[in-house]
Parts: C-alpha cells; structure tokens; sequence
C-alpha cells in the first residue's frame, strides 16, 4: 500500500538578482505503485533532480503534493532512501560504521544492526570489507556502500540521482546487473534518473521522457527489458531489434528537444 | 661531569666540531649517491623526489651548526685557545699608541692640528662678522677686534715651521727614537719573553668573565704586552709637548690679560641685564676659541710627517711580527676584532653578540639546574622541574570569593566572651581563599612550564568555546550575522595591540596572558571551525537526512567530523600564534616564563642568556607542530582523500 503519488506538482524558482521565475516542473502527475521501477530521462535543465529532491523531501514544491502510502510529505525521511552520483559516504567511518548510520541513528543498538549490516554487505558483494575504511575504496565499491547504506533503513522508495553516472563501463554493466537484482529480492519502488538512454531503458520497468520548458512529462514507456535483465545477460538484450528501436526513438526525441533549446537559445 | 665539560668547552667543542665536519661531508657524499640513483626514477617535478631525504637534513643541520661555530669565534677557540689572549696583547699595543695615532693622519682622514686650524679659523671669522656694536663702547670694540685677530695670528705661528723652537723639535725626535726603537724590537724580537706565574694561573678564554685572559700567557704575547708597555710611555711623553716658543708665550699673555680686562669693564652697559648678557656671552665665546689655542697643540705638518712615519712603521711591523697569529686572526676572527679597553679585553664583532654555541649550551644547562639554591634556574624560578602542589591553591582559583558571600547566612560574629567560632560560612570562605589544607600533588614547575600552561590554558578554552560557536556560525544565519561584525573587528588588531588594555584590566599576572592568548586562539578557532562547518557537501547532509538523521545527529556525527580536518588545522595554527604572543606578552610584563627571561637578558645586554631563551622557543614551537601534525595524521587519515 505504498504507493507514490505525485498531484499536480509544480515547482517555480525565482532568480535571487533579476526576480525573473523559472518554471522548473509544471503539473506533473503520475502515480507509482509500490515495487515498480521507474527510470526518469531527460535532457538537461527538464527539473528530474528536482523532482527526485522533491520526492526527497529537499525542497518543497510550490504547489501540489506527493504522497507516500498515506502520508503526505514534508521534509526529508527515513522512508524515502537516496543514493547519490558519488555515494556521499562519510569519509571518516568505515564501511560498516556508513552502511548502519541510520539504524544508529534511529537508536539501534550494535549488536541489533551488526547482522544487518553483514546481510546488507553480503548482498551488494562487500562480505570482508566491514572495517575498511571508506576512502580506501574504488568508487564502484563505494557506491555498492551507498546502496547497502540505503538498504538497511528499509526504505519504502529509493531515490538514485545518476547513481552510475561516474562509473567505467564495465563497473556499470554490473551495477545495472545488481540495481535489477535488488530490486528483484527486495520489491522496492525505484526511481532513477539517468543520462544514458541504454540504462534508462534496461532499468525502467515504467520511462518518463522529461521535456524543459517549463519541465514535464513528455512521454510514457511501458518496457519489458527490466523483466527481462532479471534472467539474460543485459549485453544480450542491448542486442534485440526492439531495444534499438525504443532507444533510437528515444534518442531523436531528445535530440529534437536539445535542438529546439539551442535554437530557442 | 657538568663542571669539567664546562671547564674544557674548547676540548668539548673541538671534537664536536670535527663531527661536524666529518658528517657535512658525509651526508653530501650520501645524499650525492642517492640523488643518483633515483634520478633515474622521478622526472623533474614528480612530489615523489621531495619524499625522504633525512642525510640532506643532516648537512643542513651540520651547516648551520659549523657556520654558527665559525661566526662565534667558537672555532678560532677550540683550535686555537691562546690566539685572543695574544690579539689582546697586539690590541694593549695599539690602545697605547692610540693618543698618538688618534691626532695624526693615521686613524683619521685629517691630523688633529689641520682639524683645530680649519674649525677655530672658522669660527673666528664669524665671530668677527656678527660683532655686536652696541653693547662695546668703540674702545672696547676694537680691544676685542684685536684679541681676535691675535688669536688667529697665533693659529698662523704654530702652523709655521720655521716658528717651532729647538726643545719642541728635541722632544718630537725623542718620541720618534722611541719608536723607532720598538719598531725595532717587533722586528727583532729577543729571546726569553716569558709569561708570569700569575698569568698562567688566570683561567683560559672563555670561562669566566671578562671573557679575554688580560696577562699574556705566550712569549709573543709577553713581548706585545712589555712594548705596549713602551708605547704607552712615550703617549704619556707625547701628550705633553707644546709648540709654544717664546714669541708665542708672550702673545697669549697679552691676549689673556685683554680677555680679563674685556670680561670686567663694561662702561655702556649702564646697568642693562640684556646688554650684560649679549656682552658676557660674546666674550665667552671669544676666550672659548682662544682656550683651544693657547695649549699649543697645532703643529705645522712637516714636523709631524717624521713622527707619523714612525708610528705607521712600527703598526705596520706590529702587524707582521703577528706571523702565524695573523693568519689565525684572518681566518677564524671573521667580522670582527679584539680590542682593549682600559680594563679588559673584549670580543667586539659577532663574537660579542653571537655566542658561541658550547657556552649557549652552558647557559642552558645552568639555568636547568633545578637547584635553585645553588644558582640554579633563573631569578628564583627553576626553567622546568616539578613541586609539591597545594589542592587548596587549585580550589582557591576555581572558587571566588564572592560565590561564598552569596550562601545563605551571615559569617559568624565574635561570643560574648570575646571569643570567635568561626561557623559553617567562615570554613566555606576559607576554603574559597585557599587556607583549608587539602593535601598536596606533585605539578610541573619553572619558567618554560608557566609558559606552556599559559598557551595550554587557553588553547583550552579557546578550542572549547570557539568550535562550538564557529560551528553554529556554520549552520546558522542567525549565529553567523550575529557574531560575525564582533569577530571580524577584533580579530585583524594584532594581539599586541590589545596587550596594554588586557594586562590593565585583568592584572601582569597569569589572567591577563592567558586571556589575551585565548582572544587570539577563540578567534582562529571560531574562523576554521566555521569554514569546516560550511565546508560540507550538500550530498552527504542529504544524504544523513534520508537516512533519517535528526539536526542534533548531523551536527554531531556529520558535520563536526566533517570540519574535524579544520578545526585541527586552527589548532595548529592558533598554537603558534599563541606561542608568538605569549612571548610578547611576557616581555610587556611578569616576572616567569621563557619571555620574561629574554626580557631580562636584553636589558642587561646577556646575549648568550637571549639565545638560549630564542633556542627554547624555537624547539618548543617545533615540538608543538611536530605532535600536531602527529595527531592530525592519527585523528584524520581521510584527510584529502573524501
């Protein structure tokens, strides 16, 4: 029953100088239900990381509301987990110190989390790295922190703002493999904002294309290529004359947004 | 041990200075080696090339301290112990013929009597121009006109060589026998100079004070000395020659009979106090220029260019019959002479102000000794050792006084028997006051300690009050705005400046420094731990906030370890300029710490005392830094890695 449901969102900025208001996000609607995974796509300056900060909590939209299950939301919670492009872990503890920040946080006592935190640790891949401290990790292993961090707290929605964005290929083909399978094990709603096409498409089950100006939902995809990741190589399905269709599609529609910008501009 | 290293410092400092040498050497043979090595590894510019290196660090240690030894003489001691006697020796011969040589052509550009001729002509002349008339009757006028030209004729009798007498010329030829006549024995020296019993019992350079061993203790010195001796005779001789022939004897009477008669008769002046004393003050300056003249002290100068000869002469075989010792003194005497005066000799050049490195050491230790009965320590204060502690001192500086008036009750009242029993307000005030005996423990002690309590003090309450404030000025407008006009005044007025108003207001003694100290670690601790506050990453304050973190938990668990690589950076830094003020500030005032001491040392010119005290604070500033960057290394590993 925790649905995501977002009403007739808008979102105005006012520039601090001239007083000229930019509309960031202009009546979004949309309802997410619980354990889908939704993917957000978009060129840049269409508000997605300010969807997501308001989903977040971060900011408060203008007018409209999000509700989660059957709260209305009004500031950032334990319920709503984020992971960051560049994992924002706290230097200064050690793995397993980040990954059971929250549950400290909540009062928690050790012994209670430390189990947790060895499933959660498990599940991402980082059994025996416990106590390593955080700068000592490679950042696919950091963001695998980020992850299990999130986990722990056993959010209702996750919140990934281009989690993957600074990631090599390689280390990225494989995150992709474990945002599937987590969400696979854990059923939990998924938002992720992404630049890349490809990954928009194998990890949204559900695809909003996001147009500026003011920024909205331009278009709906239902995909099945996130089911499918579950059982084949995600190399395979990149392969399938569907998939390019759908992301060639999805390419010149971007394209002609940017186009239209640099034109307006 | 202490007293014969002492006793021995140029022993001592030979053998440290060939280590010296010998690891200079050493480290550049090494460090040359090494360069080599890795040069094949790192290209210009690689950090990597910067890491290690220890054997350079020895050269330059081993530069510092050769360059140092040399400087301070401290090198010409070790190797060659009897060279200042003898320089001083050599120096009691020109302090003797330093009469003779200060009035001839020799130490100055002009003779003397070129000097006297020029400047009294001068004055003459303008004397006579500004005559004034009216207060001479016209007799009078031309009576002091003529006074004055006799004493300018008298200047043109002396600087006449035909007008010098036959005894005047005798006795100049005597003076220039004289030292033709050591000239002679510099340059032929007779055996069997030998050193008194008393001279070789003085102790050796640099013991005790005056520095310099005044009797010579080597045949050459003993020589120097005995013609010194000679020479300052004949100074004696030279000082009482007068070119006064008798035309000239006569001619002084005359004028001096005028001046007398002048000074008395005073036919105009009618009573007039102004007239009297433009009168009086003429005439004074008249017989002023006339006294310079009538002892007869100019010469012409061909008489003197003889006895100038002969007194360059014998210098210049003074200089050469040095032999072995010249080249000592050009050598290991750098910047610098020894000179004679009166009663001692003395070390003038670096050798006075820089001292030399084994005494500074002496120094230290002297004032180290914790026996202060014993001329330990300094002014009555150990440099670091411990004591016995009182409790109650403690209680007394924690408690005030006034704290107690405020208990309920009224202090006891005397019985009516006239005795007094103190009630329970009376033992909580004497407690307050530090009478209550609660025991004792042991605590350091000594000037350095008083100076390291001082900055300790309030690094203390610097850091403890200035974290937390620059923290909130981090996170909050309010706290920023509010705090930041009264922070950012006082803070740029150099602590000096504050240093007359707090040591006014709160006294010389610990509270005043220890205030100002915290005035300027408050401020630099307010300033980092702020700008670490605001330093954080708005991903990682989200982040704690999706992690459901509340304010109070991402001020503690985020945000502080977050501006710990900060703050530990302003504690380094305000460490510093603690140390630096509190110094200052001791030298303002107190009577303890390593400042006061420096201050002492100044006013009574102990350089080796000001060393010791400039040693002190450097090595203590570097311990200081080096535990710091210790502790920052621990605390923060992840320092520039997050």
């Amino acid at each position: 029953m925790a649905d995501l449901k977002c009403t007739d969102l808008c979102m105005t900025f006012a520039n601090q100088q001239t007083g000229a208001k930019v509309e960031a996000l202009k009546d979004i609607n949309f309802i997410l239900k619980k354990g889908e995974l939704l993917s957000v796509l978009g060129p840049s300056g269409c508000g997605k990381t300010t969807l997501l900060n308001m989903i977040a909590g971060f900011i408060t939209p203008t007018s409209g509301q999000i509700v989660v299950g059957d709260r209305v939301i009004d500031g950032p919670g334990a319920d709503r987990g984020m992971v960051f492009q560049q994992g924002a872990l706290f230097e200064w503890l050690t793995v397993a110190k980040n990954v059971d920040f929250g549950l400290r946080m909540q009062g928690v006592s050790e012994a209670e989390s430390r189990d947790q935190v060895e499933k959660w640790l498990a599940t991402v891949g980082l059994q025996g790295f416990a106590d390593t401290p955080t700068y000592q990790l490679s950042g696919g292993m950091q963001q695998r922190v980020a992850l299990a961090r999130c986990l722990v707290n056993d959010p209702d929605v996750i919140l990934m703002d281009e989690p993957l964005g600074a990631l090599d290929a390689l280390t990225r083909e494989k995150m992709q493999s474990l945002v599937l399978e987590l969400w696979k094990k854990t059923g939990k709603t998924i938002i992720i904002i992404t630049h890349s096409v490809e990954e928009a498409l194998l990890l949204g089950e559900r695809l909003f294309v996001m147009a500026p100006r003011p920024g909205r939902i331009h278009k709906e995809y239902q995909l099945p290529f996130a089911e499918w990741g579950l059982k084949r190589s995600l190399r395979d399905i990149k392969l399938e004359p569907e998939f390019s269709t759908v992301r060639e599609e999805i390419l010149t529609m971007i394209w002609n947004m940017e186009e239209e910008i640099m034109g307006g501009a | 041990m202490l007293d014969w290293l002492s006793d021995n410092r140029a022993l001592v400092a030979a053998v440290i200075i060939l280590c010296l040498v010998s690891s200079f050497f050493a480290s550049i043979f090494y460090g040359l080696k090494q360069t080599r090595l890795r040069e094949k590894d790192q290209v210009f510019g690689d950090p990597e090339r910067t890491v290690g290196g220890w054997f350079w660090a020895v050269c330059g240690v081993s530069t510092l301290l050769l360059v140092w030894f040399y400087f301070s003489w401290g090198s010409a001691r070790a190797f060659f112990p009897q060279a200042a006697n003898e320089l001083c020796q050599v120096a009691k011969l020109h302090e003797a013929v330093s009469p003779v040589t200060s009035s001839l052509a020799i130490e100055s550009r002009y003779s003397k009597s070129k000097t006297l001729l020029v400047r009294n002509s001068r004055q003459l002349d303008e004397l006579q121009a500004r005559l004034p008339i009216n207060v001479f009757s016209p007799a009078d006028a031309a009576r002091v006109t003529l006074v004055m030209q006799n004493t300018q004729q008298l200047i043109s009798m002396m600087a006449t060589p035909d007008f010098v007498d036959q005894q005047t010329i005798a006795q100049i030829q005597a003076i220039k026998a004289g030292y033709a006549a050591i000239t002679n024995e510099l340059a032929n020296p007779k055996l069997g100079w030998t050193a008194a019993a008393d001279a070789l019992a003085q102790p050796s350079w640099g013991i005790t004070e005056p520095e310099i061993p005044l009797l010579p203790v080597s045949a050459k010195g003993a020589m120097y000395d005995a013609l010194a001796r000679d020479a300052a005779n004949i100074s004696k001789d030279y000082l009482k020659i007068r070119n006064l022939a008798p035309a000239a004897k006569a001619l002084i009477a005359e004028t001096k009979g005028m001046i007398i008669a002048l000074k008395k008769s005073s036919s105009i002046d009618d009573g007039d106090p102004q007239i009297v004393k433009e009168r009086a003050d003429y005439m004074k300056a008249v017989d002023r220029i006339f006294k310079r003249i009538d002892d007869g002290k100019i010469f012409p100068a061909v008489v003197m260019v003889e006895m100038q000869v002969a007194v360059q002469s014998m210098l210049d075989q003074a200089e050469r019959s040095k032999g072995s010792l010249g080249i000592v003194e050009m050598l290991f005497f750098p910047a610098g002479d020894i000179v004679k005066s009166r009663t001692q000799c003395t070390e003038q050049g670096p050798g006075r102000w820089l001292p030399k490195p084994t005494d500074v050491v002496a120094t230290f230790f002297a004032l180290a000794n914790p026996d202060v009965e014993n001329g330990g320590g300094y002014k009555g204060t150990t440099l670091l050792w411990w004591k016995w502690l009182p409790i109650s001192d403690v209680v007394s500086f924690v408690i005030p006084d006034a704290l107690i008036d405020l208990l309920p009750g009224d202090y006891g009242r005397l019985n009516d028997d006239g005795r007094f029993e103190p009630n329970y307000k009376d033992w909580m005030l004497a407690l307050a006051q530090g009478d209550v005996y609660l025991g004792v423990v042991p605590m350091l002690d000594g000037h350095i300690w008083d100076s390291l309590f001082r900055v300790l003090v309030a690094m203390f309450f610097g850091v403890l009050l200035g974290v937390p404030l620059g923290i909130y000025m981090g996170v909050s407008r309010f706290c920023k705005s509010f705090f930041d006009p009264m922070i950012e005044l006082y803070r740029p007025v150099p602590p000096l400046a504050w240093a007359p108003l707090i040591l006014t207001i709160f006294g010389i003694q610990d509270d005043g420094k220890i205030f100002l100290l915290f005035m300027v670690a408050f401020a630099i601790m307010v300033i980092s731990a702020r700008t670490g506050a605001t330093g954080a990453q708005l991903s990682k304050i989200r982040a704690s906030h999706s992690l459901g973190a509340n304010d109070r938990q991402i001020l503690r668990y985020v945000i502080l370890p977050n501006a710990l690589p900060e703050i530990m950076t302003g504690i380094r830094i305000s460490i510093g300029v603690c140390w630096g003020t509190l110094v200052a500030a001791e030298m303002l005032a107190g009577t303890t710490g390593v400042g006061f001491i420096e201050n002492v040392a100044r006013t009574v010119s102990d350089y080796e005392l000001i060393w010791v005290t400039i040693l002190i604070m450097g090595s203590l500033g570097l311990i200081f830094d080096l535990m710091m960057r210790w502790v920052i290394g621990r605390l923060i590993p992840w320092r520039g890695k997050g």
